[in-house]
């Protein structure tokens, strides 16, 4: 009962946070600073994926940061989660149209995300098998393969499209509460992707916060003793590779509803890459490095390629003439910062550092109690 | 003391490739003894132990623990079924804080899965609060609950010996291999661990193999040693008997 409770509780703070999250840009949508928009559409867009890469790189954490196997597929699994829920979706609402209910679409919309998330989940399986006898660079070329092999038999797939991609996925319905003009079509699923990343935040919290994560940890620390203390290291390796292709799938399906579209291409070896990079720069082994590297790489490129438009009356000829280089030179910018970062601080931004409320809170306690007995 | 054998090996050999290890071992440790195997450098002892944990399966004869055979199970399910150990060169799990290390091995005892701990269920709360009561205590045992919440690998070489021991017993364990526990530990502390070792056993109930180079720890707790060179078994017995076998004498030191 109590945890039934908590669960509640949980997804209601969630729901909550983005509520409040979605206010804030609806009311910054409406502001302009300088002449120009604070948040354009194409703002609202990158958010959206930053909070799709928050999912894959949290997710892609527990793999490769806290398990410390290294899978270079998660391009693959969310490839199968977008295809399978997009699929679901079309097929399920085909010839619908808009007369259905909100409330039905929205069991659609979970059913369907939820058959990508276990499509995925096998794929997972699948893929974590070949772990138990593979280790560190094998492995990583192993699953680079199986995210190759993914993509290339989606594009012989005539029935999604193949090469061409996969068109006319049906978006999601908006929370009708929020729903504005503002907010409607390629926003419409803000909403669902925010809330999703803050669960896949609690639920890999929750996960390596117990046992079952110590043993997930061990595993990365030294396997052989971890084996010797009772762990079944075959168990936790595999279980590890089918949550976090779970949730990666379950990422993939609602980028596959953001855009209405799924093209192959777009779930390269590049894409993995992408998602590993966000964790080592943010840090690997911490679930709030992860959320950085995903906020800070998704949004670094684009908010550089924003600048070229930035111009005020104050500004002096070379500020302007900077910005508008600064487009042209973001891949560079891009690639230095890592490059920097791994000189620098080759460990992640944040290294094994997790944020947490509670510490923070017992901190300012214990400062406080310090400067009163300062005083007396 | 019982004279019932809580592990047996029966004509135990491995080979790796044209190098033969562990040659037809016959060992037989009873219920709650202190244990020891020694033998020069290479003679087999570690590889001993790997074999009994089941990180090595026996190119031929048997291995009886609590009367089953465990040669060809994996090391986790022995560990499971009550046998716990330490190793050499120390594998303590380096990030961890020295609490979570000790935690980390209750997990074989756990109560809650997987749904338990994403949902925060009473069920994984509870446990995980025994787990950490448990451990705790244990480390105090081990007068290393001041250090509960410092990194493993920050702890001065002799407490992570120690510390390990700590992890081992965590898993509840019947049966203790320890590795060469004195390595490294100066006459002092090599003392404090004897008395350690012995008051565990009595404590948990413990029965002890100890592998060993440090003499003075091996012939003041071992009720019985058993002596390997090149793999053989060459002597068994109380201390005094093994120390005056000329076998050993001459494995030890080189015929005259």
């Amino acid at each position: 009962m109590a945890t039934l409770l908590r669960i509640f509780g949980w997804l209601g703070a969630s729901i909550l946070i983005v509520t409040i999250l979605e206010s804030i840009l609806k009311t910054l949508k409406n502001y302009q600073i300088m002449g120009s928009d604070i948040i354009t559409d194409y703002g609202l867009n990158i958010i959206c994926l930053m909070g799709i890469s928050i999912s894959l790189a949290v997710s892609l954490q527990l793999i490769n940061g806290y398990t410390g196997q290294f899978s270079l597929g998660h391009a693959g699994f969310m490839a199968i989660g977008g295809y399978v829920s997009a699929f679901t979706t079309k097929s399920l609402l085909a010839g619908s149209g808009d007369e259905r209910g909100f409330i039905s679409t929205l069991i659609i919309y979970v059913i369907a995300l939820s058959i990508g998330a276990f499509a995925s989940a096998m794929a997972g399986l699948l893929v974590g098998i070949p772990s138990l006898r593979l280790k560190g660079d094998y492995l990583a070329i192993v699953t680079l393969g199986f995210g190759e092999i993914i993509r290339l038999v989606i594009e012989n797939i005539e029935t999604v499209g193949g090469p061409r991609g996969y068109i006319g996925i049906p978006k999601f319905p908006n929370w009708q509460w929020l729903s504005t003009s503002a907010f409607s079509g390629t926003f419409s699923s803000m909403s669902w992707i925010f809330l999703f990343a803050i669960l896949t935040v609690i639920v890999v919290h929750n996960i390596v916060k117990s046992s079952f994560g110590r043993s997930l940890i061990a595993i990365r620390e030294n396997e052989i003793a971890a084996e010797a203390m009772g762990i079944d290291t075959a168990f936790y390796k595999v279980s590890a590779f089918t949550i976090s292709a779970a949730l990666a799938g379950f990422a993939g399906g609602l980028y596959a509803h953001l855009y209405g579209q799924l093209v192959p291409t777009t779930f390269n070896f590049v894409r993995s890459v992408e998602i590993i990079i966000m964790i080592v720069f943010g840090g690997m082994g911490s679930i709030t490095g992860a959320i950085l590297g995903a906020i800070v790489l998704t949004g670094l490129p684009e908010w550089l390629r924003l600048m070229a438009g930035l111009r005020a009356d104050w500004m002096p000829q070379w500020m302007i003439k900077t910005f508008t280089y600064l487009p042209e030179l973001r891949m560079i910018i891009y690639s230095s910062l890592l490059i920097i970062t791994m000189l620098v601080r080759p460990q992640g931004i944040l290294g094994q550092y997790e944020f947490s409320l509670s510490r923070l809170l017992k901190k300012n306690k214990t400062t406080k109690t310090n400067s009163e007995e300062k005083k007396a | 003391m019982s004279g019932k054998e809580i592990l047996e090996t029966n004509n135990c050999t491995i080979r790796f490739g044209g190098l033969t290890a562990v040659n037809e071992l016959n060992l037989a440790i009873r219920e709650s003894e202190i244990f020891g195997l020694i033998g020069p450098n290479g003679a087999g002892k570690t590889t001993i132990f790997n074999l009994l944990t089941g990180v090595y399966a026996p190119t031929s004869g048997i291995i009886k623990f609590l009367s089953k055979r465990v040669d060809g199970s994996k090391p986790c399910q022995i560990a499971a079924m009550g046998m716990s150990r330490t190793f050499q060169n120390i594998r303590l799990f380096a990030s961890m804080t020295v609490l979570e290390n000790v935690m980390t091995a209750y997990h074989v005892r756990t109560k809650q899965n997987m749904v338990d701990a994403i949902f925060r269920s009473s069920r994984h709360q509870a446990d995980e609060k025994q787990q950490r009561d448990f451990s705790l205590e244990l480390l105090s045992i081990f007068n290393l609950a001041q250090f509960a919440d410092e990194q493993a690998t920050s702890l001065p070489y002799g407490n992570q010996r120690r510390l390990e021991i700590a992890r081992a017993l965590a898993t509840n364990p019947k049966l203790l291999l320890l590795d060469e526990p004195a390595a490294g530990m100066n006459p002092q502390e090599s003392v404090e661990l004897m008395h350690l070792i012995g008051s565990i056993r009595e404590r948990f109930n413990l029965t002890v193999v100890l592998v060993e180079h440090n003499m003075k720890v091996v012939m003041g707790i071992c009720e019985r040693i058993q002596v390997i060179e090149y793999g053989k078994s060459i002597a068994l017995g109380t201390p005094q008997e093994v120390k005056n076998d000329p076998k050993v004498i001459e494995a030890y030191l080189g015929g005259g």
